[in-house]
Formats: C-alpha cells, sequence, structure tokens
C-alpha cells in the first residue's frame, strides 16, 4: 500500500485515495475548433510510461482534493506532491 | 501410552501441567510448552503423515516455520484447519490433529501404490498425462487425484472465530527475535525509538536459546531473558511473540499475523482468534536468521532422518529425543553441537563428517568427549521405510566423486546439516536485489530499495560476536537519525566455539547400480532425477524447472528445498549458482489464514449497510428490503402471502388510480453554490442551464467526456447563486467526484464549491392522480394548484410546523411531486404523509413498483445508462445543446455515433401477450439462423405494464427508430427461451406527457 502525502493533510495511506490518470493531461478549451487527432489524444491516448511520471489522485476519504503526484510506475517510488493548483514541472 | 522419549529435567516446559491430546484417534500427553511435533516425538510417533505424489511415509524434518512434512488435519473447538504445521503448532489440552494425505490410514496407505510405480509419476506428470481429453479432466482425473493425494480439507463451514486488523507506525520494525534482533531492538530502544520486535515463536531469543555461547559471563539464553524483560518494560517497544511479519510491500508497509488464540483450547471472550498489523515503519531491521539446509542422499525422506538443528531444539527446549541412537552427518561444525548436547544427556551418537580435517574448538571438544567422529564420510543411504533403522555409509574421496566400500551401520535418526541458508524473504520481497555469497554458498540480500537492513544470520554473518556488533551498531544508528538522542550499547564479551566454515557439499553420488530417490523438495517430492528430466526436455529458465517439477512450490515454498535445487541445476548445466539465477521470492512468507486477511469484514461488514432515516417503519410494515448499491431499500410492502410479483403490481397500480408514496431518500444529493453555479451546470449538463429561473427545477443529463451518458437526475434553482443537484442512488459519489475534478483542475477560476448533502435530506416521492389532493392537505398554506406550482416548479412549504421543500417532478410518469425534509424529520412527514393520505388511498410503494412505472412510461434508468450509451441511445437527444459546449460533446459526432441505424431504445412486447421477456435476451431477425446468430439488440429491463396487463421491456436496438411495428425474436440462452415480440415504442403509456403536466 502506498503512502502519498497529501499536500493538504499530510502522509497518508492509500486506501484514502482514488487515482486519476496522467497529470500532464489537458482538457481542450471549451468552445474552440479541435481537430478528430487531437481529441481522440486527449480523451483516449495515455503513454502508460515507464518510470518517472505525474498522475492525478484524489483524497477521497480525506480533504477531497485532486492532487498531483509524480511517482515511478516501476518502483513505485514518490518524489513529489503537488496541489491542484500547482503546474507540474 | 508413556512420553518414553521424554528426558527429566530437561528443556524449558512446564513439566506442572500435562496435557493431553489425540491424534489420529489415539490419547496422548504432553506438557504446556511443548509443540504437537515435540509431544509425538516425546511419544516415539514418527510417521505423521505420506508424501504429496508418492504416498511415501512421512516424519518430522524441522522443528519450525521451514518443516515441510508434518502438516496435519487440525480440530480445535468445534472447528477445522488444514495444513497445520506440527512443528508450530502448540500444543492444548484436547488438541485433535489427524493425517492428511493418506487413505484409508497413515499406516495402510493404498496411494503409496504410487511409490512403486514411480515410472507413472516423472517430473511433468500431471502436464502430460492429464491433458487429453479436457472433458476427462472435471469428471475422471480431478476427482481421482484429488482424493488419493491433495492436502489437507478445508472447513465449508462459517467461520465462527473472530479476526481483527490493526494499523500501526513505528521508528524501527525488526523481524525476529534472536541476537541481531535483540541487540538492534535494544540499542534503538535505549536511544528513545518507538521499536515494535516480532517473533513468529511463542519463546523470544532466537538460537540464543539452544546454542551454546557465553555473553557477558551469562549463558546466551539468560542474556536473552535479560534484554526482553527489560524491553518489555520500556513505554516505547512493542513486543510481540507468536507473530509473522510476513509480507514487505511498498513504502515499507509490512504486514504481521498474530496469533493471539490459536495455541489455546478455546478462545477467550472477546478475544480474537488472530489479529493482521500493517505496520508502517520509518526504519526496517530484518533479523530473521537462517534455516539449515540438508544435504541430499538415498532416501534422504525417511522418517528419522531430520535437520541437525531441529534435532537440537527438540533435546535443549522440550527435553525430547529424536533418537537413541543418532547418527550426524555434517558439512560443518553445527551437527558437532547436536552430538555434543546428545552426549550430555548420555545418548552416544557416530559423526560423520564431510571434512577430511576440519579444525576448531567444537571439533576438539567433540573429541575430548570420545564422540565416535568419521571424518571424509557420507552417508549414502537411509534404510527402513517408516522410520530409519540404518544407515549405507561410505568414505568419500577428497574430489567428493568417488565413494569407498559401503558398510552398513544401525541408527535410529540421522541428524544432518548441510550449512545454513539466510531466510531472505522480507528482504527480496522488499525488493532488494540479492546476490549469492560463494562463501556460503547461499543469496544474501544485496542493494537495498527501500529503507531496509538486514542483520546476523540472515545477511550471512554467522559468528554471534560480529552479529551483536552490527546489531548494536545499526540500531544506534537508524534510531539516532530519528531521535537524534546518541546513548551507546557497549559490546559484552562474547565466547563461541563454532567456526563459520563449512564444505561446499550437498550431495551424495549414487553407488553404482542403485537408483535409491534423492529427494530435493520433501513436501512435493520433487527428487534429483525430476529436475535431471526437466532440464532433458529443455527446460532452462530456473521459474520454468519450478513450475514443470513444482519444486518449492508446496505449501512450505521451498524452506529447505530451493538453494539445492539450483546446486543441482547449475552442477548439470555447468554453470555458477548465480547464472542460474533464483526463484521469486513472494508474500507470504509463512500461510496465512484467509480469517486474518478478512479480518471483520465478514458478512454484512463487508461493506457498510446504509438504511435511509424511515428504515425501521419499512421494516414494521412488511417490506421485503433490496441490496440497491450500499444501500438496502423497500422492494414492495408484503401484504398476506403475496408474492413480488402481485405486492408490486398493486403497488404500481395503485399508483396509476390512486396515490402513492415512496421513499427516495437515497438519490444522492449535491449542494452547489456561487456565483458561478449556473455556468457549471452549463458545461455539466449537455442542455442549456444558464437562464433557469429560481424555484424552477430541470431535467439534465451529463456525459462522460468520451460521449457516454454518465449520469441522470433533476437540478433545482433554490435561490440566485444556490442550486440543488440530484443524482441516481449509484452515481452519486461518482458525480461529486466528478464536479470536483473540473472544478479544482480543469476550471478552477469558477468560483462554485459543491458538497454532498444526500444524508442531510430524506426525501419522499408522492405519486399518483391523487397527489394533489394529498399535497393541498398537508401544505394547506401553499398554492399547490396546477399554476401555482406547475410541472417542475419548487417551493418551500411548512409541513405540520416542519420546514419541506416541495419538487414538482416525476419519476413514475403520473402526477407527482417529491417532498424533502432535514433527514432528523423524516419519520415525522412519512408518518404525516401516509396518515393524511389514508383517505386517498395511499400505500407505499417498494423500488419493484417504481421500475414498472418507470419502464412502461419509457423513462431510462441505469439499466439503459449503463455505461454504453449515448444520449441519442436513450431517446434523449433532444436534450442535447447545440448552441454551447459542454464535457463530452466533441466525442458525440463520432462516426459510429452518428451512423443512420445507431441503436436506440425501444419498447418489446410478447405477441402472445403472456411471457415475460428475461431482461438480458437477444434480440434477432431469424430465431433458427445458424450460431453465431446476429444480434440486432438486448432487453434492458422488463415489468409486467400495469396499464395494459401484459408484459413490456426496453430494449436498446439497431436503428430502433426504423424497427417501430417490425416482429423480431427475443432469445434467452440462459433461461433456453424464443419469443416472438413486437417492437413498439419505448413510451408505452401516456406517450405525450400529458399526466406529469395535468
Ligand atoms: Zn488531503
Amino acid at each position: 500500500m502506498l503512502h502519498i502525502k497529501c499536500p493538504h493533510c499530510g502522509m497518508r495511506s492509500q486506501n484514502e485515495f482514488s487515482y486519476g490518470g496522467d497529470a500532464s493531461v489537458k482538457r481542450p478549451e471549451l468552445n474552440k475548433e479541435i481537430s478528430d487527432q487531437d481529441w481522440d489524444n486527449f480523451v483516449y491516448y495515455r503513454k502508460s510510461l515507464r518510470g518517472k511520471h505525474w498522475e492525478l489522485w484524489q483524497h477521497l476519504s480525506g480533504c477531497r482534493q485532486w492532487i498531483k503526484v509524480e511517482r515511478d510506475t516501476a518502483t513505485h517510488e514518490i518524489f513529489k506532491t503537488h496541489k491542484a493548483s500547482e503546474d507540474i514541472s | 501410552m508413556t512420553q518414553s522419549f521424554r528426558l527429566e529435567n530437561v528443556g524449558l516446559i512446564n513439566r506442572d501441567k500435562k496435557l493431553s491430546f489425540k491424534f489420529n484417534g489415539k490419547i496422548y500427553y504432553g506438557y504446556e510448552g511443548d509443540t504437537l511435533a515435540s509431544a509425538l516425538i516425546a511419544n516415539g510417533i514418527h510417521l505423521i503423515g505420506r508424501s504429496f505424489k508418492y504416498h511415501r511415509p512421512r516424519g518430522f524434518f524441522g522443528a519450525g516455520v521451514d518443516e515441510p512434512y508434518a502438516i496435519v488435519q487440525l480440530y480445535r473447538n468445534g472447528e477445522t484447519e488444514p495444513n497445520t504445521k506440527a512443528t508450530e503448532q502448540e500444543l492444548f489440552e484436547g488438541l485433535e490433529a489427524t493425517s492428511i494425505n493418506c487413505w484409508p490410514s497413515v499406516n495402510f496407505d493404498v496411494g503409496a501404490i504410487n511409490n512403486f510405480l514411480k515410472i507413472f509419476l516423472p517430473a511433468g506428470f500431471y502436464y502430460k498425462t492429464f491433458m487429453w481429453p479436457k472433458s476427462f479432466w472435471y469428471k475422471v482425473y480431478e476427482p481421482l487425484i484429488r482424493k488419493a493425494a491433495g492436502l489437507g480439507v478445508a472447513s465449508t463451514k462459517h467461520d465462527k472465530e473472530r479476526y481483527e486488523h490493526k494499523y500501526e507506525y513505528c521508528d524501527l520494525l525488526i523481524a525476529g527475535s534472536g541476537p541481531s534482533g535483540l541487540a538492534s531492538a535494544y540499542a534503538a530502544a535505549k536511544n528513545g525509538a518507538r521499536v515494535i520486535l516480532a517473533e513468529d515463536k511463542a519463546r523470544f531469543g532466537g538460537t540464543l536459546i539452544t546454542s551454546e555461547v557465553n555473553i557477558g559471563n551469562q549463558s546466551g539464553k539468560e542474556w536473552a531473558e535479560g534484554i526482553i524483560a527489560e524491553l518489555k518494560e520500556m513505554p516505547n517497544v512493542t513486543i510481540k511473540n507468536r507473530s509473522q511479519v510476513f509480507g514487505y510491500y511498498d513504502h515499507n508497509m509490512l504486514v504481521m499475523s498474530e496469533r493471539i488464540s490459536d495455541h489455546l483450547p478455546k478462545t477467550k471472550k472477546f478475544h480474537p482468534k488472530q489479529r493482521l498489523w500493517y505496520i508502517r515503519a520509518k526504519e526496517v531491521l530484518i533479523s530473521t536468521g537462517s534455516i539449515e539446509r540438508p544435504i541430499v542422499f538415498g532416501n534422504n525422506d525417511t522418517p528419522g532422518v531430520m535437520l541437525s538443528s531441529a534435532a537440537k531444539e527438540y533435546l535443549k527446549v522440550y527435553g525430547v529425543l529424536v533418537g537413541r541412537n543418532p547418527l550426524i552427518f555434517t558439512n560443518n561444525d553445527s551437527g558437532y553441537e547436536t552430538a555434543i548436547e546428545f552426549k550430555k544427556n548420555g545418548v552416544d551418537s557416530i559423526i560423520l563428517d564431510t571434512r577430511k580435517d576440519p579444525q576448531s574448538e567444537i571439533v576438539n571438544e567433540a573429541k575430548n568427549l570420545g564422540i565416535d567422529i568419521k571424518f571424509s564420510y557420507v552417508v549414502v543411504a537411509a534404510q527402513g521405510y517408516k522410520k530409519v533403522k540404518s544407515a549405507d555409509i561410505a568414505k568419500i574421496s577428497d574430489d567428493k566423486e568417488q565413494l569407498g566400500a559401503i558398510k552398513n551401520i544401525k541408527c535410529d535418526c540421522i541428524c544432518v546439516s548441510g550449512f545454513w541458508t539466510p531466510t531472505i524473504h522480507l528482504a527480496s520481497q522488499s525488493g532488494n536485489k540479492i546476490k549469492f555469497n560463494e562463501d556460503i554458498d547461499a543469496f544474501v540480500p544485496g542493494r537495498s530499495k527501500q529503507n531496509e537492513k538486514t542483520l546476523g544470520a540472515a545477511n550471512g554473518i554467522y559468528t554471534l560476536e560480529e552479529t551483536l556488533e552490527n546489531s548494536f551498531e545499526t540500531g544506534h544508528e537508524l534510531s539516532k537519525k530519528i531521535t537524534n538522542n546518541d546513548n551507546k550499547i557497549s559490546l559484552p564479551k562474547v565466547i563461541e566455539k563454532k567456526s563459520t566454515t563449512h564444505d561446499k557439499f550437498w550431495c551424495v553420488p549414487l553407488p553404482r547400480g542403485k537408483n535409491y530417490k534423492r529427494f530435493l523438495d520433501f513436501q512435493n517430492d520433487v527428487a534429483v532425477s525430476d529436475v535431471e528430466i526437466a532440464l532433458k526436455e529443455g527446460y532452462r529458465s530456473i521459474e520454468h524447472v519450478k513450475r514443470y517439477t513444482t519444486l518449492g512450490m508446496a505449501t512450505d515454498q521451498g524452506k529447505t528445498s530451493n538453494l539445492n535445487g539450483l546446486q543441482l541445476v547449475s552442477s548439470i548445466e555447468n554453470k555458477i549458482v548465480p547464472e542460474v539465477g533464483h526463484t521469486t521470492f513472494r508474500p507470504p512468507y509463512t500461510p496465512v489464514t484467509i480469517g486474518a486477511i478478512v479480518g471483520r469484514e465478514v458478512g454484512k461488514h463487508s461493506r457498510p449497510t446504509r438504511k435511509s432515516p424511515i428504515h425501521s417503519w419499512h421494516e414494521k410494515n412488511n417490506a421485503v428490503f433490496v441490496d440497491a448499491g450500499v444501500w438496502l431499500r423497500p422492494r414492495y410492502y408484503k401484504r398476506g402471502n403475496e408474492t413480488l410479483f402481485e405486492g408490486s403490481k398493486r403497488e404500481a397500480r395503485n399508483v396509476r388510480k390512486n396515490v402513492g408514496v415512496c421513499d427516495v431518500t437515497t438519490l444522492g444529493k449535491i449542494d452547489i453554490k456561487g456565483p458561478d453555479a449556473a455556468e457549471l451546470l452549463n458545461r455539466v449538463y449537455t442542455n442549456a442551464w444558464l437562464k433557469l429561473p429560481v424555484g424552477k427545477a430541470r431535467y439534465g443529463v451529463m456525459l462522460r467526456e468520451d460521449g457516454i451518458v454518465m449520469d441522470d437526475g433533476t437540478t433545482t434553482r433554490i435561490s440566485e447563486n444556490h442550486y440543488h443537484m440530484t443524482t441516481t442512488t449509484a452515481q452519486a459519489a461518482n458525480v461529486l467526484s466528478h464536479l470536483e475534478y473540473y472544478l479544482q483542475l480543469v476550471w478552477s477560476e469558477l468560483n462554485v464549491n459543491v458538497v454532498s448533502t444526500t444524508e442531510q435530506w430524506a426525501g419522499a416521492a408522492i405519486a399518483g392522480p391523487r397527489s394533489r389532493d394529498l399535497l393541498k392537505e398537508l401544505f394547506p398554506k401553499c398554492d399547490v394548484s396546477n399554476e401555482g406550482l406547475p410541472f417542475m416548479g419548487y417551493m418551500e412549504g411548512d409541513l405540520f410546523g416542519v420546514k419541506a421543500r416541495i419538487f414538482r417532478i416525476s419519476f413514475s410518469g403520473e402526477l407527482a411531486y417529491e417532498i424533502n425534509v432535514e433527514s432528523d424529520n423524516a419519520n415525522f412527514m412519512w408518518k404525516k404523509i401516509i396518515e393524511v393520505g389514508e383517505k386517498f388511498k395511499i400505500q407505499p410503494y417498494g423500488t419493484e413498483a417504481l421500475s414498472t412505472l418507470r419502464i412502461e412510461m419509457g423513462h431510462v434508468a441505469g439499466s439503459e445508462l449503463d455505461g454504453r450509451t449515448i444520449p441519442y441511445d436513450n431517446s434523449l437527444e433532444g436534450l442535447v445543446s447545440n448552441k454551447k459546449d459542454f464535457i463530452g460533446k466533441r466525442s458525440l459526432n463520432r462516426e459510429a455515433f452518428i451512423s443512420s441505424d445507431r441503436q436506440k431504445v425501444v419498447g418489446v412486447v410478447p405477441l402472445d401477450k403472456k411471457t415475460s421477456i428475461p431482461e438480458g435476451s437477444h434480440l434477432v431477425k431469424d430465431s433458427k439462423a445458424p450460431l453465431p446468430n446476429t444480434k440486432l439488440g438486448y432487453i434492458s429491463a422488463s415489468c409486467w405494464s400495469v396499464e395494459y396487463d401484459n408484459p413490456f421491456s426496453l430494449a436498446i436496438l439497431k436503428d430502433g427508430k426504423n424497427m417501430i411495428g417490425k416482429k423480431l425474436f427475443a432469445m434467452s440462452p440462459l433461461k433456453n427461451k424464443i419469443i416472438p415480440v413486437e417492437i413498439v415504442s419505448s413510451h408505452y403509456v401516456d406517450p405525450k406527457g400529458e399526466r406529469v403536466r395535468s
């Protein structure tokens, strides 16, 4: 079970969180023309990286905030956690 | 029966407390502090079971967790547990155990014929023999194998025992209370760190209990007892015996199973049987010690052949002799300790040492005691069937290839020591890259991945002084990092007699002309010849060899067999062991009961049961409940002997005719507040929301980004910046997360807050032509006329002094309202509705009637909004705005979604107007077409229409819009039904929707 540092609440066990996928995906702006390819990339295509990866988690049984977590998908090492409002680097 | 192999005045057992127990129906006696194994050996019992494949007799091999043979079926307090290790099970008064894997009895075993027909059972036997024909597997082979082989029998009864889970945090978790565990725990505890020290056995101290060593002028045992007593008094230390740390998971979380009551005849009141600990440790010290490994020789599985350390433990801890005429077979100094221990108790043994000329203090001591030692000697084969009677021994050449003349000598047990294998399972599970250590011929931990360190014998360090020094140091260093304290423990003077070298010898060659079975894996009956076959047949990867031969795959997970298996593969392949590699260590280290894993989450506790505040009224009024997600909802209110079908029909008819009331508290409710609330709704729902006036409700559909319908419901504008959203019962949690996702991550510029109010509001739907008459009497001061409260209108009201929200919304398709009050007033509201409604012939209705009402009205619900349909499929395309953007809109013009024959919801009526169509049935054109018959659609929901008194179903059907009036077949292979049907409009009743507006 992972140990995740919620930027709002501190270290918490994985079972308080739910996983939300790739944090680098940006939703296209509303009311903007977008090609089929770009829309498909947004909705369906994910890289499924091995290694360092920014991902979203929601602290569901805690503060209910969505947070960004930099995790190694192979080793499960967690390097950084950010609030939703912070940009990933 | 007497305990004829029990010594007087030796051991740590409590002789004041004699215990009786039964093995295979016979009564024996032992003492408190015995294991089942030690008590049986004390009674001269060495035949415990039969082996898995060849049904060869099985005795005891070890004295603890590594035991491959002595597994029994245990009976305790009316329960039974299979595959219990007799070496681990502590004796209690009235214990009962039976042999497993022998039929009809342990002494006369039919399956043993396999032993004489072993040509039939080489490596890969199961794969080769039982593959064809397939149908034979279930009917013939499997039952046959299960009867003849198989391990213990799992109970099919409900487990009455209680199991608990516990979550714990600490600075240092130390697994194992031998010298390294005690020393590191002591150093860390003295430094103020929060320490958990876990010991698998009942007694703390590990090898210190049985080793002849001296620490600071005390025996090892006395020193250990002193440390343990001190640790127990310290408030920052948790010290647990009978507790096995069996799994090392991510981020330094370890799981430990504590056996609280297994050693007692009966679990004490209010106590659990076992407790599972989830421990998050800052640092982990693995001090799990090492396991002695066997030397491979002919018939080395005969009862009476056992590890030399086990023989010593039976003697020193339990005061039990494993034999009166022992033969010790060793390649290192450990065997000498056992021989000396026998000698002290007046038993003369013979030592066969594979080494030519070993030099150490302990060898000299043995010589001085006059013990018969034969150097460069090996056991070629054990003789005897149910117990060792003698041994064939021979001198072996210096290159270990040639055997000299074979002699037979009498003995009644053979105590083997092939040196020591570090117990590295936890380190390996943690992700540590283990490496091979040539000096000890075994794997040891390498580079750590997590905060873990391995100490002492588990790390391949076999001298006590070095172990203690390292362990004090490590405990001190790690705790200093955490507590900043600097209390150093000075190393006491350590005296140890044995040296820690060994002879790299593990397998005795077969003498010419002899074909003895030489076993590697004692539980799964894997012999040297099996591995040879596997390699001959082309298996190379050690993982494949393991699976093909089943080496190391039994319940002991190869604790005594893995390394010898690797040695064999490496010698045949002419590789060194590290090139062969090793199989992966996975949790659990030892078997864990399902009960401990499940904990308290049994039956209704496996997930919370949510009940509406009106639940007890429903109960009192004969509601039959149904699970709706985690909620319990009334399915129908049973009158007399009514069936579900009759009751729900009555309730639905009453709604159509008079008025009914339904508890809708379980619907998800979300409060939405803020100046941008309307904008949020406008982006989330497919229809327009910016112009909804205060005091009005609107039905909305929300999509996922891929265009699939996620949920539907009504949202009401309570005031300028305040909305009340409802969701389906099932999707309530997902919708809230969905809104939070967009508000926090995508559109953080929106000034809106959302919060779940599902539990704050209780809801009652009143539906039917007389619902307005009822409402008038419930709210005499409100204008609830069609003009005052039109369809989709909202107002606040006073329900006999209680504040209420009144919504004119309808799921049943009738004139209907929904009343919400604060949950605390739920019963008041409900009782008032029932009381006042009596004169309008009100009846409560359950979810079954609710379904009937919505199905015949063609209102889609969860069975149509099933995560595979878009708005068009549900005839909701009218609610999709083409003027604004919203979540998922861009996906709706995907090719499949706009194809001209796109699926759509339709109504389905059986031609005979009698036969109900099973849900899930497929709609096909030709019921006799060859398989696979092209499926045009499927029945999503079925009911008995109370309006027309015939069956009616909804279906999602390809090209649905052009299929109205067509005749098809509904086929249900599951129910074996083929029903001719006609496709009709999904709006079967009141297609123009006049009733809701009346
Ligand atoms: Zn949080």
